[in-house]
């Protein structure tokens, strides 16, 4: 049995659409943060796939995925560092109750 | 010859305006007035050494036999337009340009000094001696400019400083008023002017004054015969170079911003609205005269300007009230002299010597200079004496200020033409080449002549002479209480020693053989005194003066039965003959009512309420949508979202 594209792209179909339903439904924002994770690793296994099967010869897309990987490493640091930040002046982490960056 | 005098006579001045300008405040007023003075000594100094060696050292570069040559100490480019199109900054030295290097620091040097005493303890003593300076830097600059740009530059100099002395006492309303109205007035007619040098650089090329000058007929060539509406376009060029002189020298009917100059301090009077910056028209003139000599139809126009103006500033002279409008009537009614003088010139005639109008102008000028700073410098006395403008608040004061009296006397004398005195001999040249030209301009400038005799004698004799039995009261009551009165009394020395010196020189400044120094082509021309011109000028004048003696040496109701008789002619030259009115009419009723406020309400609705609208539009826009920004971060997700599957389905349904 021959291993396709598709193989990959279903799977990672599945996992970004996780991401997305996580993100929009989770309360807490660390859970959002993972699914936002989800997301992101989807897109990176979509590029290393693409550049494989589509392109054997080029490396464009492993350097979009090792980009794509440094680039969550430093948003994740960021992101928990104003959540945890958030947690110390608020003790709650919910994104409901955070809403007050409006007009 | 050496450039460093010509360069410091522009430099010294500049210097110094900039030095009491910026450092005058920190400076005590004895200071600055001293350091003023002395500057202005030093350039009048050089400017006479750099006049005297133009004229009497015979060095080849300025005299050849017994022409007198037009010669360019230097002159730089300083802004390069184009290959032909340049402006240059020079210094030339001609016959008229050395003459009024020795009037401006003549009359600036003595006003420097007179001020000292007339401005003492003046607050802003030492911005009125920067400013003095500026003036003076920028009329030496014009009157040596050798080309007609850099003339231009200056002439908007002069405007300015005329400008900041006229509006020096600036908590003044009227002085405010005065210099707004000299400087608009002014700039109007200098828009002429600026057309006019456009003109004629279009045509020739070219902006020196003296390859201009010299082959006037290559000028008259390069404009090949052109017309506009009627006239060939030198003709317009011309008029219009004189529309910029019309108003510097305050010709009709731009000369209503002369007499509210007077509020300025008298010795700026004196300064720049009698001697020099007022006959920088009459001096633009005779730099161009040989391009009028092509166009007779210019001078045809100077002439007419020159002698409806002489005659209707005459006219008003005889009723003003306030000595210096008198003066400043007259000053305008002399300039006009002195242009007609130059219009008369034309050589429509091959018998006449064209040389003598041009050379009478200039003459003019010169005396002029001389005794009307006499007479506003003297002005001033009565006024620093009086504190009050006008004639009515004077009378008898002959007993009180004996050197003034004298001063003044000679200077009316002087102005009304009685030999020997400096006005005689100028005067009577310019009739002479008015009758030469046409009788009927010889016989409208002698009557003219005769008006100036007249009102001159009329002030005169109401200042120094009319009872004032005010004073014998004051001084009665003064005696009976056993002190001195606080009476009139000549001035201090500062001023006495201008007066004195000025009288001395319009005593004696005709006797100068003019026709040897100053001429309209550099060779000599021998003036002969015209006896039969000469013998009724003067006759009509002694009338004129015996006239004014006989209406106004004592009190009497004469003068005024004589008002009274022809009222509204008296009431009408009172009021100048309503320029001034007109000129508001046209200004506020027309201009203002039927021009600027319809355009200023389509600014207000149509321009600024499309602006307005939009503002409006976009403001209400974002106050409607501004919900969207709720701070649920899951809401603009959702958003996002949508938007993205949209843009998807789109670019889908695009590609499919």
């Amino acid at each position: 049995m021959d291993i396709t594209l598709i193989w990959y792209l279903v799977p990672a179909l599945v996992m970004f659409c996780c991401g997305v339903y996580g993100f929009l439904t989770r309360r807490n924002m660390i859970a959002m943060l993972i699914s936002l994770e989800l997301m992101l690793n989807a897109v990176d296994i979509n590029f290393v796939v693409f550049n494989r099967y589509l392109y054997p010869g080029s490396m464009e897309g492993w350097m979009f995925t090792l980009f794509g990987i440094a680039i969550a490493a430093a948003e994740t640091a960021l992101a928990i560092a104003i959540i945890i930040n958030l947690f110390r002046v608020s003790k709650n982490i919910d994104v409901r109750d955070t809403t007050k960056m409006k007009y | 010859m050496d450039i460093t005098i010509p360069i410091l006579i522009l430099a010294i001045p500049l210097f110094m305006f900039l030095f009491l300008g910026l450092a005058g405040v920190k400076m005590s007023h004895k200071l600055a007035g001293t350091l003023g003075t002395l500057g202005m000594g030093t350039v009048l100094v050089l400017s006479y050494y750099t006049a005297f060696t133009y004229y009497f050292s015979g060095n080849p570069l300025f005299i050849d036999g017994t022409d007198r040559l037009q010669y360019e100490v230097f002159n730089v480019t300083w802004l390069q337009f184009t290959d032909f199109l340049s402006i240059k900054l020079g210094f030339l030295l001609d016959p008229i340009s050395a003459m009024m290097l020795v009037v401006i620091p003549t009359i600036s040097f003595m006003v420097h000094v007179y001020s000292l005493g007339y401005m003492h303890g003046e607050k802003g003593f030492q911005r009125y001696y920067a400013f003095l300076s500026l003036f003076s830097f920028s009329m030496l600059g014009l009157v040596v400019a050798t080309n007609i740009f850099q003339m231009y530059i200056f002439w908007e100099l002069v405007g300015a400083s005329s400008f900041l002395l006229i509006g020096f006492f600036y908590t003044l309303p009227s002085a405010v008023a005065a210099c707004k109205k000299a400087f608009i007035v002014t700039r109007f007619a200098d828009l002429g002017f600026l057309l006019g040098i456009l003109i004629l650089s279009f045509y020739t090329k070219q902006l020196d004054f003296l390859p201009m000058t010299q082959n006037p007929q290559g000028v008259f060539a390069s404009f090949g015969g052109a017309t506009f509406m009627g006239a060939s376009v030198l003709t317009w060029a011309l008029v219009l170079i004189f529309t910029g002189g019309m108003g510097k020298s305050a010709m009709l009917p731009l000369h209503i911003w002369l007499p509210d100059a007077m509020e300025g301090p008298t010795p700026v009077s004196a300064l720049i609205h009698a001697a020099t910056m007022v006959v920088a028209g009459v001096y633009l003139v005779a730099r161009l005269f040989p391009l009028y000599m092509l166009e007779n139809a210019a001078l045809m126009f100077i002439t007419v300007v020159g002698a409806v103006t002489a005659f209707y500033a005459a006219i008003v002279a005889c009723t003003q009230i306030d000595i210096k409008r008198i003066l400043a009537f007259s000053t305008i009614s002399q300039i006009a002299f002195m242009m007609v003088s130059l219009g008369v010139a034309a050589h429509n005639n091959e018998a006449i010597h064209h040389g003598l109008g041009y050379m009478a102008s200039m003459f003019h000028l010169f005396t002029h200079a001389m005794f009307k700073a006499l007479l506003f410098l003297g002005a001033g006395a009565l006024i620093h004496a009086v504190h009050s403008n006008n004639y009515t608040a004077m009378g008898g004061l002959r007993k009180y200020m004996p050197v003034t009296h004298i001063t003044f006397l000679i200077g009316c004398l002087a102005i009304a033409g009685i030999p020997p005195f400096a006005g005689f001999w100028s005067k009577d040249e310019i009739l002479v080449a008015c009758f030469e030209n046409h009788w009927f301009w010889g016989a409208w400038m002698m009557m003219v002549a005769a008006m100036t005799a007249f009102y001159m004698f009329r002030m005169y004799f109401l200042v120094f002479w009319w009872d004032n039995p005010d004073y014998e009261a004051r001084v009665k009551e003064a005696e009976a209480h056993g002190h001195h009165a606080a009476m009139p009394h000549d001035p201090s020395f500062p001023m006495l020693f201008p007066l004195v010196f000025l009288a001395a020189v319009s005593t004696v400044c005709g006797l100068i053989p003019f026709g040897q120094l100053v001429t309209f082509d550099g060779s000599e021309y021998i003036a002969h005194l015209n006896l039969p011109v000469a013998g009724a000028s003067v006759a009509i004048a002694v009338i004129a003066i015996f006239f004014a003696r006989h209406l106004y040496i004592n009190k009497n109701d004469n003068p005024k039965a004589m008002a009274d008789k022809v009222r509204w002619l008296w009431e009408a030259a009172h009021h100048r003959f309503y320029w001034d009115e007109i000129y508001l009419f046209i200004t506020r009723r027309i201009i203002f009512d039927g021009i600027c406020k319809p355009i200023a309400w389509f600014d207000r609705h149509v321009i600024d309420g499309t602006m307005n609208g939009l503002a409006y539009i976009t403001n209400q826009a974002s106050v409607a949508i501004k919900g969207f920004q709720s701070g649920k971060v899951q809401m603009y997700i959702w958003w996002y979202l949508i938007g993205a599957v949209v843009l998807g389905l789109i670019t889908a349904v695009c590609i499919l």
